[in-house]
Protein backbone atom coordinates (compact mmCIF):
# COMPACT_ATOMS: atom_id res chain seq x y z
CA UNK A 1 0.00 0.00 0.00
CA UNK A 2 1.52 3.27 -0.96
CA UNK A 3 2.42 5.73 2.41
CA UNK A 4 2.18 9.12 1.32
CA UNK A 5 2.51 10.50 4.90
CA UNK A 6 5.91 12.29 4.27
CA UNK A 7 4.99 13.69 0.30
CA UNK A 8 6.33 16.96 0.37
CA UNK A 9 4.13 19.93 0.19
CA UNK A 10 2.97 21.82 -2.46
CA UNK A 11 4.84 25.00 -2.27
CA UNK A 12 7.30 26.97 -0.43
CA UNK A 13 4.32 28.93 1.46
CA UNK A 14 2.87 25.50 2.84
CA UNK A 15 6.17 24.01 3.76
CA UNK A 16 6.21 26.99 5.99
CA UNK A 17 2.91 26.33 6.90
CA UNK A 18 3.89 22.74 8.20
CA UNK A 19 6.97 23.68 9.99
CA UNK A 20 5.28 26.16 11.85
CA UNK A 21 2.50 24.28 12.72
CA UNK A 22 3.68 22.47 16.23
CA UNK A 23 4.55 26.41 17.78
CA UNK A 24 1.15 27.26 16.72
CA UNK A 25 -0.52 24.59 18.19
CA UNK A 26 1.61 25.01 21.62
CA UNK A 27 1.06 28.81 21.20
CA UNK A 28 -2.65 28.12 21.33
CA UNK A 29 -2.24 25.62 24.16
CA UNK A 30 -0.35 27.96 26.14
CA UNK A 31 -2.72 30.77 25.50
CA UNK A 32 -4.09 30.94 28.81
CA UNK A 33 -0.62 31.15 30.28
CA UNK A 34 -0.01 34.55 28.22
CA UNK A 35 3.62 34.84 27.20
CA UNK A 36 4.07 32.42 24.55
CA UNK A 37 0.78 33.87 22.29
CA UNK A 38 2.12 37.48 22.86
CA UNK A 39 5.62 36.63 21.17
CA UNK A 40 3.74 34.81 18.33
CA UNK A 41 1.67 37.71 17.81
CA UNK A 42 4.68 40.10 17.89
CA UNK A 43 6.73 37.95 15.90
CA UNK A 44 4.09 37.80 12.63
CA UNK A 45 2.95 41.06 10.34
CA UNK A 46 -0.56 42.20 11.36
CA UNK A 47 -0.67 44.44 8.04
CA UNK A 48 0.92 42.88 4.97
CA UNK A 49 1.72 45.09 2.11
CA UNK A 50 2.13 43.61 -1.40
CA UNK A 51 5.46 43.21 -2.75
CA UNK A 52 6.60 42.55 -5.93
CA UNK A 53 4.81 44.23 -8.88
CA UNK A 54 1.06 44.60 -8.14
CA UNK A 55 -0.02 47.80 -6.67
CA UNK A 56 -1.39 48.12 -3.44
CA UNK A 57 -5.18 48.60 -3.11
CA UNK A 58 -6.86 50.43 -0.36
CA UNK A 59 -6.57 49.73 3.07
CA UNK A 60 -9.00 47.57 4.50
CA UNK A 61 -9.16 47.88 8.55
CA UNK A 62 -11.11 44.83 10.34
CA UNK A 63 -12.58 45.55 13.28
CA UNK A 64 -11.91 44.36 16.87
CA UNK A 65 -13.20 41.46 19.18
CA UNK A 66 -16.23 39.10 17.95
CA UNK A 67 -17.12 41.46 14.65
CA UNK A 68 -13.62 41.52 13.74
CA UNK A 69 -13.56 37.98 13.82
CA UNK A 70 -16.17 37.78 11.86
CA UNK A 71 -15.13 39.98 9.80
CA UNK A 72 -11.92 37.49 9.45
CA UNK A 73 -13.76 34.85 8.60
CA UNK A 74 -15.77 36.84 5.86
CA UNK A 75 -12.42 37.82 4.43
CA UNK A 76 -11.52 34.21 4.18
CA UNK A 77 -14.78 33.07 3.12
CA UNK A 78 -14.67 35.98 0.22
CA UNK A 79 -11.24 34.43 -0.81
CA UNK A 80 -12.56 30.83 -1.11
CA UNK A 81 -15.87 31.40 -2.43
CA UNK A 82 -14.02 33.71 -5.29
CA UNK A 83 -11.63 30.58 -6.65
CA UNK A 84 -13.80 28.26 -6.71
CA UNK A 85 -15.94 30.77 -9.21
CA UNK A 86 -13.29 30.72 -11.27
CA UNK A 87 -12.59 27.14 -11.44
CA UNK A 88 -16.30 26.78 -12.27
CA UNK A 89 -15.95 29.74 -14.57
CA UNK A 90 -12.67 28.70 -16.41
CA UNK A 91 -13.29 24.43 -16.01
CA UNK A 92 -10.02 23.13 -16.61
CA UNK A 93 -10.09 21.10 -19.87
CA UNK A 94 -11.64 17.76 -20.11
CA UNK A 95 -13.26 18.34 -16.16
CA UNK A 96 -14.89 15.30 -15.50
CA UNK A 97 -19.04 15.27 -14.58
CA UNK A 98 -17.58 13.85 -11.21
CA UNK A 99 -15.46 16.79 -10.78
CA UNK A 100 -17.65 19.53 -12.02
CA UNK A 101 -19.97 18.53 -9.62
CA UNK A 102 -17.45 18.74 -7.01
CA UNK A 103 -16.59 21.79 -7.16
CA UNK A 104 -19.93 23.24 -7.57
CA UNK A 105 -20.58 21.57 -4.24
CA UNK A 106 -17.87 23.30 -2.83
CA UNK A 107 -18.01 26.50 -4.78
CA UNK A 108 -21.30 26.77 -3.29
CA UNK A 109 -20.99 25.87 -0.13
CA UNK A 110 -18.62 28.85 0.22
CA UNK A 111 -20.88 31.18 -1.72
CA UNK A 112 -23.29 30.62 1.23
CA UNK A 113 -21.05 31.01 4.03
CA UNK A 114 -19.93 34.38 1.98
CA UNK A 115 -23.56 35.63 1.89
CA UNK A 116 -23.98 34.55 5.69
CA UNK A 117 -21.06 36.97 6.46
CA UNK A 118 -21.85 39.02 4.41
CA UNK A 119 -25.11 39.68 5.46
CA UNK A 120 -23.65 39.77 9.48
CA UNK A 121 -20.75 42.21 8.65
CA UNK A 122 -20.77 43.38 5.21
CA UNK A 123 -20.81 46.52 6.47
CA UNK A 124 -17.04 46.65 7.87
CA UNK A 125 -15.98 44.71 5.19
CA UNK A 126 -16.31 45.42 1.31
CA UNK A 127 -16.37 43.13 -1.11
CA UNK A 128 -13.40 42.28 -1.72
CA UNK A 129 -10.86 41.65 -5.37
CA UNK A 130 -8.40 39.07 -5.97
CA UNK A 131 -5.42 38.31 -7.76
CA UNK A 132 -5.61 34.56 -8.55
CA UNK A 133 -2.82 34.86 -11.57
CA UNK A 134 -0.30 32.51 -9.81
CA UNK A 135 -2.67 29.76 -10.06
CA UNK A 136 -2.96 28.04 -13.40
CA UNK A 137 -6.82 27.13 -13.62
CA UNK A 138 -5.99 25.16 -16.75
CA UNK A 139 -4.60 22.19 -14.64
CA UNK A 140 -6.61 20.21 -12.71
CA UNK A 141 -3.19 18.82 -10.32
CA UNK A 142 -2.39 22.94 -9.59
CA UNK A 143 -6.44 23.53 -9.02
CA UNK A 144 -6.24 21.00 -6.21
CA UNK A 145 -2.88 21.98 -4.68
CA UNK A 146 -4.60 25.51 -4.51
CA UNK A 147 -8.15 24.08 -3.10
CA UNK A 148 -6.24 21.95 -0.74
CA UNK A 149 -4.35 25.30 0.57
CA UNK A 150 -7.31 27.03 0.64
CA UNK A 151 -9.20 24.31 2.78
CA UNK A 152 -6.38 23.56 4.97
CA UNK A 153 -6.05 27.53 5.60
CA UNK A 154 -9.58 27.97 6.24
CA UNK A 155 -9.72 25.12 8.91
CA UNK A 156 -6.68 26.28 10.75
CA UNK A 157 -8.25 29.95 11.01
CA UNK A 158 -11.10 28.62 12.23
CA UNK A 159 -9.92 26.07 14.86
CA UNK A 160 -7.13 28.61 15.99
CA UNK A 161 -9.64 31.93 16.37
CA UNK A 162 -12.62 30.01 18.31
CA UNK A 163 -10.91 30.57 21.54
CA UNK A 164 -11.02 34.44 21.06
CA UNK A 165 -14.93 34.49 20.67
CA UNK A 166 -16.79 36.18 23.69
CA UNK A 167 -20.26 35.15 22.24
CA UNK A 168 -21.01 31.66 22.53
CA UNK A 169 -23.85 31.51 19.25
CA UNK A 170 -20.51 33.22 17.33
CA UNK A 171 -18.82 30.29 18.11
CA UNK A 172 -21.10 27.30 17.52
CA UNK A 173 -21.78 29.20 14.05
CA UNK A 174 -18.38 29.16 13.20
CA UNK A 175 -17.93 25.39 14.46
CA UNK A 176 -20.97 24.49 12.38
CA UNK A 177 -18.64 25.77 9.10
CA UNK A 178 -15.04 24.36 10.09
CA UNK A 179 -16.15 20.92 10.16
CA UNK A 180 -17.30 21.69 6.38
CA UNK A 181 -14.41 23.27 5.54
CA UNK A 182 -12.93 20.19 6.81
CA UNK A 183 -14.83 17.64 4.72
CA UNK A 184 -13.87 19.61 1.61
CA UNK A 185 -10.46 19.33 2.71
CA UNK A 186 -10.35 15.25 3.44
CA UNK A 187 -12.33 14.98 0.15
CA UNK A 188 -9.44 17.10 -1.65
CA UNK A 189 -6.71 15.43 -0.15
CA UNK A 190 -8.38 11.84 -0.75
CA UNK A 191 -8.57 13.24 -4.71
CA UNK A 192 -5.00 13.80 -4.50
CA UNK A 193 -3.94 10.84 -2.54
CA UNK A 194 -6.47 7.74 -3.20
CA UNK A 195 -6.91 5.50 -0.63
CA UNK A 196 -4.23 6.89 1.79
CA UNK A 197 -4.11 8.11 5.01
CA UNK A 198 -3.73 11.60 2.81
CA UNK A 199 -6.90 12.74 4.37
CA UNK A 200 -5.77 12.78 7.83
CA UNK A 201 -1.96 11.46 7.81
CA UNK A 202 0.51 13.00 10.05
CA UNK A 203 1.38 16.62 7.63
CA UNK A 204 -2.13 17.14 8.80
CA UNK A 205 -3.69 15.80 11.86
CA UNK A 206 -0.94 14.92 14.74
CA UNK A 207 -0.10 11.51 14.82
CA UNK A 208 0.19 11.38 18.85
CA UNK A 209 -2.37 13.73 20.14
CA UNK A 210 -5.24 13.57 16.96
CA UNK A 211 -5.40 17.02 16.88
CA UNK A 212 -6.56 18.68 13.22
CA UNK A 213 -4.60 22.21 11.66
CA UNK A 214 -5.04 25.37 13.85
CA UNK A 215 -3.34 28.58 13.01
CA UNK A 216 -3.52 31.99 14.61
CA UNK A 217 -5.39 34.75 12.75
CA UNK A 218 -1.09 36.25 12.33
CA UNK A 219 -0.53 33.27 10.30
CA UNK A 220 -3.50 33.17 8.49
CA UNK A 221 -3.41 36.86 7.21
CA UNK A 222 -0.53 36.93 5.07
CA UNK A 223 -1.16 34.09 3.56
CA UNK A 224 -4.47 35.44 2.62
CA UNK A 225 -3.42 38.76 1.77
CA UNK A 226 -0.97 37.23 -1.26
CA UNK A 227 -4.45 36.92 -2.91
CA UNK A 228 -6.04 39.89 -2.46
CA UNK A 229 -6.03 43.48 -4.17
CA UNK A 230 -6.60 45.72 -1.25
CA UNK A 231 -4.29 45.79 1.69
CA UNK A 232 -5.73 44.05 5.28
CA UNK A 233 -5.07 45.90 8.33
CA UNK A 234 -5.96 43.43 11.10
CA UNK A 235 -3.49 45.46 13.74
CA UNK A 236 -6.51 46.52 16.04
CA UNK A 237 -8.32 43.50 15.66
CA UNK A 238 -4.93 41.37 17.01
CA UNK A 239 -4.54 43.43 19.87
CA UNK A 240 -7.72 43.39 20.42
CA UNK A 241 -7.74 39.18 21.06
CA UNK A 242 -6.75 38.06 24.61
CA UNK B 1 4.15 15.51 14.46
CA UNK B 2 7.54 16.88 16.13
CA UNK B 3 7.65 16.17 19.72
CA UNK B 4 11.57 17.54 19.94
CA UNK B 5 10.10 20.60 18.50
CA UNK B 6 6.85 20.57 20.59
CA UNK B 7 8.94 20.21 23.84
CA UNK B 8 11.23 23.18 23.06
CA UNK B 9 8.73 25.37 22.75
CA UNK B 10 6.82 24.38 25.47
CA UNK B 11 9.85 24.48 27.44
CA UNK B 12 9.92 28.20 26.84
CA UNK B 13 6.55 28.54 28.79
CA UNK B 14 7.35 25.58 31.02
CA UNK B 15 10.93 25.83 31.87
CA UNK B 16 9.85 22.70 34.46
CA UNK B 17 8.52 20.63 31.45
CA UNK B 18 11.35 18.06 31.52
CA UNK B 19 10.66 17.88 35.01
CA UNK B 20 7.17 17.04 34.69
CA UNK B 21 7.99 14.03 32.82
CA UNK B 22 9.17 11.28 35.83
CA UNK B 23 12.44 9.56 36.04
CA UNK B 24 14.18 11.11 32.82
CA UNK B 25 16.82 13.61 32.53
CA UNK B 26 16.41 15.67 29.83
CA UNK B 27 20.03 14.78 28.32
CA UNK B 28 18.18 10.83 28.04
CA UNK B 29 14.57 11.57 27.10
CA UNK B 30 14.88 10.95 23.64
CA UNK B 31 17.55 8.34 23.86
CA UNK B 32 16.24 6.67 26.84
CA UNK B 33 12.29 6.32 24.78
CA UNK B 34 11.49 3.80 22.32
CA UNK B 35 8.83 5.55 19.95
CA UNK B 36 6.14 3.98 21.24
CA UNK B 37 6.56 5.11 24.74
CA UNK B 38 6.59 9.01 22.99
CA UNK B 39 3.62 7.88 21.86
CA UNK B 40 2.28 7.17 24.93
CA UNK B 41 4.08 10.35 26.69
CA UNK B 42 3.17 13.14 24.24
CA UNK B 43 -0.72 13.17 25.30
CA UNK B 44 0.84 13.77 29.01
CA UNK B 45 2.80 16.53 27.96
CA UNK B 46 0.07 18.11 26.06
CA UNK B 47 -2.68 17.37 29.32
CA UNK B 48 0.00 19.35 31.11
CA UNK B 49 0.72 22.57 29.37
CA UNK B 50 -3.58 22.58 28.75
CA UNK B 51 -4.25 21.73 32.94
CA UNK B 52 -1.49 24.34 34.22
CA UNK B 53 -3.22 26.97 34.40
CA UNK B 54 -5.79 25.30 36.87
CA UNK B 55 -2.68 23.91 38.86
CA UNK B 56 -4.01 20.28 38.44
CA UNK B 57 -6.74 18.62 36.58
CA UNK B 58 -9.63 18.28 39.57
CA UNK B 59 -9.16 22.72 39.63
CA UNK B 60 -11.16 22.30 36.02
CA UNK B 61 -14.35 24.15 35.91
CA UNK B 62 -17.14 21.31 36.82
CA UNK B 63 -18.98 22.17 33.22
CA UNK B 64 -15.38 21.47 31.80
CA UNK B 65 -14.65 18.15 32.83
CA UNK B 66 -18.43 17.42 32.51
CA UNK B 67 -17.53 17.95 28.83
CA UNK B 68 -14.59 16.37 28.79
CA UNK B 69 -15.64 13.15 30.01
CA UNK B 70 -18.77 13.17 27.60
CA UNK B 71 -16.07 13.45 25.12
CA UNK B 72 -13.86 10.42 26.28
CA UNK B 73 -17.12 8.28 26.36
CA UNK B 74 -17.59 9.07 22.72
CA UNK B 75 -13.84 8.33 22.02
CA UNK B 76 -13.90 4.96 24.26
CA UNK B 77 -16.80 4.11 21.97
CA UNK B 78 -15.25 4.92 18.58
CA UNK B 79 -11.71 3.66 19.73
CA UNK B 80 -13.23 0.27 21.05
CA UNK B 81 -15.30 0.19 17.15
CA UNK B 82 -12.34 0.05 15.56
CA UNK B 83 -9.81 -1.47 17.30
CA UNK B 84 -12.34 -4.52 17.04
CA UNK B 85 -12.42 -4.15 13.73
CA UNK B 86 -8.80 -3.90 13.12
CA UNK B 87 -7.12 -5.17 9.70
CA UNK B 88 -10.05 -7.88 9.74
CA UNK B 89 -10.38 -9.36 6.35
CA UNK B 90 -13.97 -7.58 5.26
CA UNK B 91 -12.32 -4.25 5.47
CA UNK B 92 -10.74 -4.17 1.36
CA UNK B 93 -7.41 -3.22 0.81
CA UNK B 94 -8.10 -0.04 -0.40
CA UNK B 95 -9.45 1.55 2.86
CA UNK B 96 -7.03 -0.09 5.36
CA UNK B 97 -5.01 2.65 5.67
CA UNK B 98 -7.72 4.97 6.33
CA UNK B 99 -9.39 3.07 9.03
CA UNK B 100 -5.95 2.46 10.39
CA UNK B 101 -5.56 5.82 10.85
CA UNK B 102 -8.70 6.70 12.62
CA UNK B 103 -8.46 3.62 14.82
CA UNK B 104 -5.05 5.77 16.12
CA UNK B 105 -6.70 8.45 15.85
CA UNK B 106 -9.57 7.69 18.39
CA UNK B 107 -6.90 6.16 20.72
CA UNK B 108 -4.40 9.34 21.32
CA UNK B 109 -7.87 11.19 21.77
CA UNK B 110 -8.57 8.39 24.37
CA UNK B 111 -5.01 8.72 25.60
CA UNK B 112 -5.40 12.64 25.59
CA UNK B 113 -8.51 13.39 27.46
CA UNK B 114 -7.46 10.67 30.25
CA UNK B 115 -4.29 12.68 30.61
CA UNK B 116 -6.60 15.95 31.06
CA UNK B 117 -8.78 14.11 33.74
CA UNK B 118 -6.11 12.61 35.28
CA UNK B 119 -8.26 10.51 38.31
CA UNK B 120 -11.42 12.32 37.69
CA UNK B 121 -11.70 10.25 34.25
CA UNK B 122 -15.20 8.26 33.82
CA UNK B 123 -14.19 4.61 33.38
CA UNK B 124 -14.80 2.74 30.10
CA UNK B 125 -18.07 1.54 29.52
CA UNK B 126 -18.29 -1.90 28.01
CA UNK B 127 -19.70 -1.89 24.74
CA UNK B 128 -22.08 -4.11 22.64
CA UNK B 129 -21.14 -3.33 18.41
CA UNK B 130 -24.04 -4.88 17.29
CA UNK B 131 -26.14 -2.37 18.88
CA UNK B 132 -28.48 -4.76 21.12
CA UNK B 133 -29.46 -6.74 17.98
CA UNK B 134 -29.80 -4.22 15.64
CA UNK B 135 -26.79 -4.96 13.57
CA UNK B 136 -25.60 -8.85 13.12
CA UNK B 137 -22.83 -8.34 11.04
CA UNK B 138 -20.67 -5.77 12.35
CA UNK B 139 -17.61 -7.25 12.09
CA UNK B 140 -18.03 -9.28 9.33
CA UNK B 141 -19.74 -7.23 6.36
CA UNK B 142 -17.75 -3.98 5.20
CA UNK B 143 -21.05 -2.43 4.11
CA UNK B 144 -22.52 -2.66 7.68
CA UNK B 145 -18.71 -1.67 9.54
CA UNK B 146 -18.67 1.22 7.34
CA UNK B 147 -22.04 2.57 7.82
CA UNK B 148 -21.53 2.46 11.83
CA UNK B 149 -18.59 4.12 11.43
CA UNK B 150 -19.74 7.06 9.34
CA UNK B 151 -22.51 7.60 11.35
CA UNK B 152 -20.02 7.49 14.59
CA UNK B 153 -17.95 9.56 12.77
CA UNK B 154 -20.68 12.36 11.73
CA UNK B 155 -22.34 11.69 15.07
CA UNK B 156 -19.14 12.40 16.96
CA UNK B 157 -18.85 15.80 14.89
CA UNK B 158 -21.96 17.05 16.27
CA UNK B 159 -21.51 16.36 19.69
CA UNK B 160 -18.15 18.23 19.95
CA UNK B 161 -19.54 21.47 18.24
CA UNK B 162 -22.60 20.86 20.83
CA UNK B 163 -20.18 21.33 23.22
CA UNK B 164 -17.48 24.07 21.84
CA UNK B 165 -19.47 27.26 23.86
CA UNK B 166 -19.55 24.97 27.66
CA UNK B 167 -15.37 24.74 26.93
CA UNK B 168 -15.56 28.80 26.88
CA UNK B 169 -13.99 29.28 30.65
CA UNK B 170 -10.91 27.22 29.32
CA UNK B 171 -9.43 28.70 25.97
CA UNK B 172 -6.92 26.52 25.65
CA UNK B 173 -8.65 23.24 25.98
CA UNK B 174 -11.82 24.87 23.61
CA UNK B 175 -8.89 24.82 21.02
CA UNK B 176 -7.58 21.26 21.46
CA UNK B 177 -11.54 20.61 21.19
CA UNK B 178 -12.10 22.54 18.32
CA UNK B 179 -9.03 20.59 16.64
CA UNK B 180 -10.24 17.10 17.23
CA UNK B 181 -13.67 18.27 16.25
CA UNK B 182 -12.04 18.84 12.85
CA UNK B 183 -10.19 15.35 12.73
CA UNK B 184 -13.68 13.51 13.30
CA UNK B 185 -14.91 15.72 10.36
CA UNK B 186 -11.83 14.66 8.63
CA UNK B 187 -12.53 11.11 9.22
CA UNK B 188 -16.40 11.49 8.30
CA UNK B 189 -15.80 12.51 5.25
CA UNK B 190 -13.14 10.32 3.98
CA UNK B 191 -15.91 7.11 5.41
CA UNK B 192 -18.62 9.16 3.36
CA UNK B 193 -16.97 9.26 0.11
CA UNK B 194 -15.66 5.49 0.64
CA UNK B 195 -19.71 4.64 0.67
CA UNK B 196 -20.24 6.25 -2.62
CA UNK B 197 -21.52 9.21 -0.71
CA UNK B 198 -20.92 12.90 -0.52
CA UNK B 199 -18.44 13.94 2.35
CA UNK B 200 -20.99 16.49 3.16
CA UNK B 201 -23.97 15.98 4.95
CA UNK B 202 -27.44 16.86 2.98
CA UNK B 203 -31.07 16.75 4.28
CA UNK B 204 -31.66 15.42 7.96
CA UNK B 205 -32.51 11.56 7.33
CA UNK B 206 -30.46 8.84 7.54
CA UNK B 207 -31.88 7.87 3.93
CA UNK B 208 -30.35 10.43 2.49
CA UNK B 209 -26.94 9.59 4.02
CA UNK B 210 -27.07 5.75 1.90
CA UNK B 211 -28.11 4.39 6.18
CA UNK B 212 -30.89 2.71 7.49
CA UNK B 213 -33.85 4.57 9.05
CA UNK B 214 -32.26 3.34 12.55
CA UNK B 215 -29.79 6.34 12.31
CA UNK B 216 -32.77 8.41 11.41
CA UNK B 217 -31.74 10.65 15.09
CA UNK B 218 -28.00 11.04 13.96
CA UNK B 219 -28.94 13.40 11.36
CA UNK B 220 -32.11 14.94 12.47
CA UNK B 221 -31.75 18.61 12.03
CA UNK B 222 -29.02 18.64 9.05
CA UNK B 223 -31.81 19.63 6.65
CA UNK B 224 -31.90 23.69 8.48
CA UNK B 225 -31.08 25.95 6.23
CA UNK B 226 -31.74 28.95 8.56
CA UNK B 227 -28.37 30.35 10.04
CA UNK B 228 -28.11 33.63 12.14
CA UNK B 229 -31.92 34.14 11.66
CA UNK B 230 -30.86 34.23 8.34
CA UNK B 231 -32.49 31.71 5.80
CA UNK B 232 -29.69 31.31 2.92
CA UNK B 233 -32.43 29.19 1.12
CA UNK B 234 -34.08 32.54 0.64
CA UNK B 235 -31.45 34.96 0.64
CA UNK B 236 -29.84 33.27 -2.44
CA UNK B 237 -32.57 32.26 -4.28
CA UNK B 238 -31.87 34.41 -7.32
CA UNK B 239 -28.47 32.66 -7.41
CA UNK B 240 -29.02 29.57 -9.89
CA UNK B 241 -25.36 27.83 -8.55
CA UNK B 242 -27.08 27.78 -5.33
CA UNK B 243 -29.46 24.61 -4.14
CA UNK B 244 -31.45 23.99 -0.93
CA UNK B 245 -29.31 20.65 -0.76
CA UNK B 246 -26.26 22.91 -0.66
CA UNK B 247 -27.31 25.60 1.82
CA UNK B 248 -28.29 22.36 4.25
CA UNK B 249 -24.59 20.83 3.56
CA UNK B 250 -23.20 24.03 4.06
CA UNK B 251 -23.40 23.96 7.31
CA UNK B 252 -22.74 20.51 10.29
CA UNK B 253 -25.34 21.15 12.99
CA UNK B 254 -24.80 20.68 16.55
CA UNK B 255 -26.28 17.63 19.13
CA UNK B 256 -27.29 17.93 22.59
CA UNK B 257 -25.36 16.22 25.35
CA UNK B 258 -28.98 14.46 25.92
CA UNK B 259 -29.41 13.32 22.39
CA UNK B 260 -26.00 11.92 21.61
CA UNK B 261 -26.21 9.60 24.72
CA UNK B 262 -29.95 8.64 23.90
CA UNK B 263 -28.15 8.19 20.21
CA UNK B 264 -25.21 5.81 21.49
CA UNK B 265 -27.21 3.86 24.40
CA UNK B 266 -27.74 0.83 22.14
CA UNK B 267 -23.83 0.61 21.59
CA UNK B 268 -23.95 0.38 26.20
CA UNK B 269 -23.80 -3.21 26.79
Amino acid sequence: MENVTNRPEATPSEVAAASRRSFLRVAGAAAVTGGLLSACSNADQTSVTPSGARAAGPTVALPTGDVGILAFAYVLEQLEAAFYEMILAKPYPNMSSTDKQLWADIGGHEIIHRALFKAAVGSAVPDLTFNFSSIDFNNRADVLIHAEAFEKTGVGAYNGAGKYIKNADYLTLAGKIVSVETRHHSIIRELQYPHSDAFAGPSIVTSDTGLHLAYEPTFVLPIAQKYINETLDASALVSSLA
Amino acid sequence: MNLQNILSEIEKVDGEIFDRLAHVSRRGLFSSLTKKTIAVAAPAIMASALTKAYGQSSALPQGVKDVLNFALTLEYLEYRFYDAGRNLSMIPNDYKAAFELIRQHEEVHVRLLKSVLGAEAVAEPKFDFSAKGTFTDTFTNFATFSAIAQTLEDTGVRAYKGQAANLMPAPAILQVALQIHATEAAHAANVRYMRGQKGWITGGTAAMQGLPAVVDGNYAGEENVTQAGVNLVSALAGDSRITADMVSQAFDEILTKDQVLTLVTPFLA
